[in-house]
């Protein structure tokens, strides 16, 4: 493992791989929180977050279901944890960041129910990445939700001001949107680290 | 026998994180003051944001934590703030009754340089050059945006394409003027019954050409009112509803009938007429004066 390695996952869990565009996880959030940048942007830094702590606790729960010779159990215990997690996570901020809490509101459980968080978890284990490259992975496969949420909300917010034919208006000409952005994303597929 | 292996290891598993969470949850415990909720109750729960805080929730805990007075909930009024100055324990200061009034009258009297056939809804009306009506760059485009803000089915478009407010109905929560991109909405005292309906502070010929009921600040209604409540500030008469006693004096003075109640042709014969008399008054009585000065003199 070396930092290039570590660059390679950077960029394709946020460019090339990202996790909305490319590989269609997280849609629900993505599509139901994007209307004002600022609740975009606090879901994909909470998601950010999250993401982080659960490719770091599920690899050690990995290895315990590995030693146990459960490794088929993986998602049941992985949504066990994800769970878990967001329940602590909500706990401790808002007992020592009432703040960020406040402002996360009822995003923060929702990040439960986000296929993303579930799916940095798989991938890692189906990539056979160690501790480092999955904390590494999960991370940055939150900025590229952050990053994606960030500038379909930004499209979004312009929409509203745009004269859409009646039958477009609403989701319809959100979903025509989140495609475009996601075939803009296709560009980056050619990008390699050396 | 694998199955109860996995149940089993699941099991344990499931139960480990149940017992963190909830030694967790002991050791992270916030503990919340009964207040709040008795306060969220006494709150008007329409989540409409006019004391500026995000919803009925961020209201309550506003006044708990002393940041809003009692009375920051504007739809539940002195009576509601009374029950939550109990509930605080603080006595309540009675603010008078306000409601939301609309600054302008122009509507179908005012000019449009061009139709606008775009969304129906103000704030993208004057996304497009300024709006139909940005000949007059500080009228209601009666579009509906602050009738769409009303949780209170408190303001709606009249017959002459202006937002007019429903005083009855009338909480002031501040939604429409939020929703406003003229800005053009007001806090009055529900006991005033005379405005300046117009908004627009450019100089007076230019006034004059775009709007038929407009403020052109020739300064009729500052000459006649008796209680120094009406000034013509940038160019906009503006009255001071602390000293204003309602005599609607400046409402008949206004040659552009821009101030509410408009009055009837009549009332302002009438008016007029006895602006005549009080000017040949004193007219006479001045000229009575010089000429007893004139004979003192001699």
């Amino acid at each position: 493992m070396s930092v290039t390695t570590l660059l390679t996952i950077a960029l394709g869990a946020i460019l090339t791989n990202n996790f909305i565009f490319a590989q269609f996880l997280g849609i629900c959030p993505f599509l139901g929180v994007s209307k004002k940048i600022d609740t975009a942007v606090g879901m994909g830094a909470a998601v950010t977050f999250v993401m982080g702590l659960a490719s770091a606790v599920c690899y050690g729960v990995n290895a315990l279901l590995q030693a146990a010779g459960l490794a088929y159990m993986q998602t049941v215990a992985f949504i066990l944890v994800i769970a878990a997690l967001v329940q602590f996570v909500e706990m401790f901020l808002k007992r020592y960041v009432p703040a960020l809490y406040t402002a996360l509101g009822v995003y923060l459980p929702l990040i439960t129910t986000n296929c993303a968080v579930l799916g940095v978890a798989l991938l890692n284990v189906q990539n056979n990445y160690n501790f480092i490259e999955s904390v590494v992975y999960g991370i940055t496969g939150g900025l590229g939700f952050l990053l994606a949420i960030f500038l379909f909300a930004a499209v979004r917010e312009q929409l509203e001001f745009a004269d859409t034919p009646k039958a477009f208006e609403g989701f319809p000409i959100a979903l025509v949107t989140a495609g475009l952005i996601a075939l803009a994303f296709m560009g980056f597929s050619g990008l390699q680290v050396w | 026998m694998e199955i109860v292996y996995a149940v089993l290891v699941l099991g344990a598993l499931a139960a480990l994180f149940g017992l963190a969470l909830a030694v967790a949850a002991k050791a992270f415990e916030v503990k919340a003051d009964p207040r709040l909720a008795q306060i969220q109750s006494c709150l008007a729960g329409a989540n409409c944001g006019g004391c500026g805080y995000p919803g009925c929730g961020g209201c309550a805990a506003a006044i708990l934590s002393g940041k809003a007075p009692v009375t920051a909930c504007a739809p539940v009024g002195a009576e509601g703030a009374a029950k939550i100055a109990a509930i605080m324990g603080i006595e309540v200061a009675s603010g008078e009754r306000m409601v939301a009034h609309v600054r302008c009258n122009g509507g179908c009297d005012a000019q449009k340089n061009f139709e606008y056939r775009g969304v129906s809804d103000c704030l993208a009306a004057t996304k497009v050059c300024g709006g139909d009506k940005n000949v007059c760059r500080y009228g209601c485009f009666g579009f509906g945006t602050c009738v769409a803000a009303c949780k209170f089915d408190a303001i709606h478009i009249n017959e002459r394409g202006v937002a007019e407010v429903d005083r009855e109905k009338c909480t002031n929560c501040g939604a429409c003027r939020a929703a406003c991109p003229r800005k053009l909405i007001d806090a009055v005292p529900y006991k005033q019954k005379v405005f300046v309906n117009c908004s627009n502070r450019e100089k007076g010929p230019g006034v004059m050409k775009v709007c038929a009921r407009s403020c052109i600040a020739c300064g009729m209604c500052e000459r006649t009112c008796k209680f120094d409540a009406i000034h013509v500030i940038d160019n906009v008469a503006v009255i001071d509803y602390d000293k204003c006693r309602n005599c609607t004096m400046c409402a008949k003075a206004c040659p552009r009938s821009a101030i509410e109640p408009i009055p009837t042709a009549e009332e302002r014969e009438r008016f007029n007429a006895a602006q005549r008399a009080a000017k040949q008054a004193a007219a006479e009585k001045a000229a009575a004066k010089a000429a007893q000065s004139d004979s003192a003199a001699e």
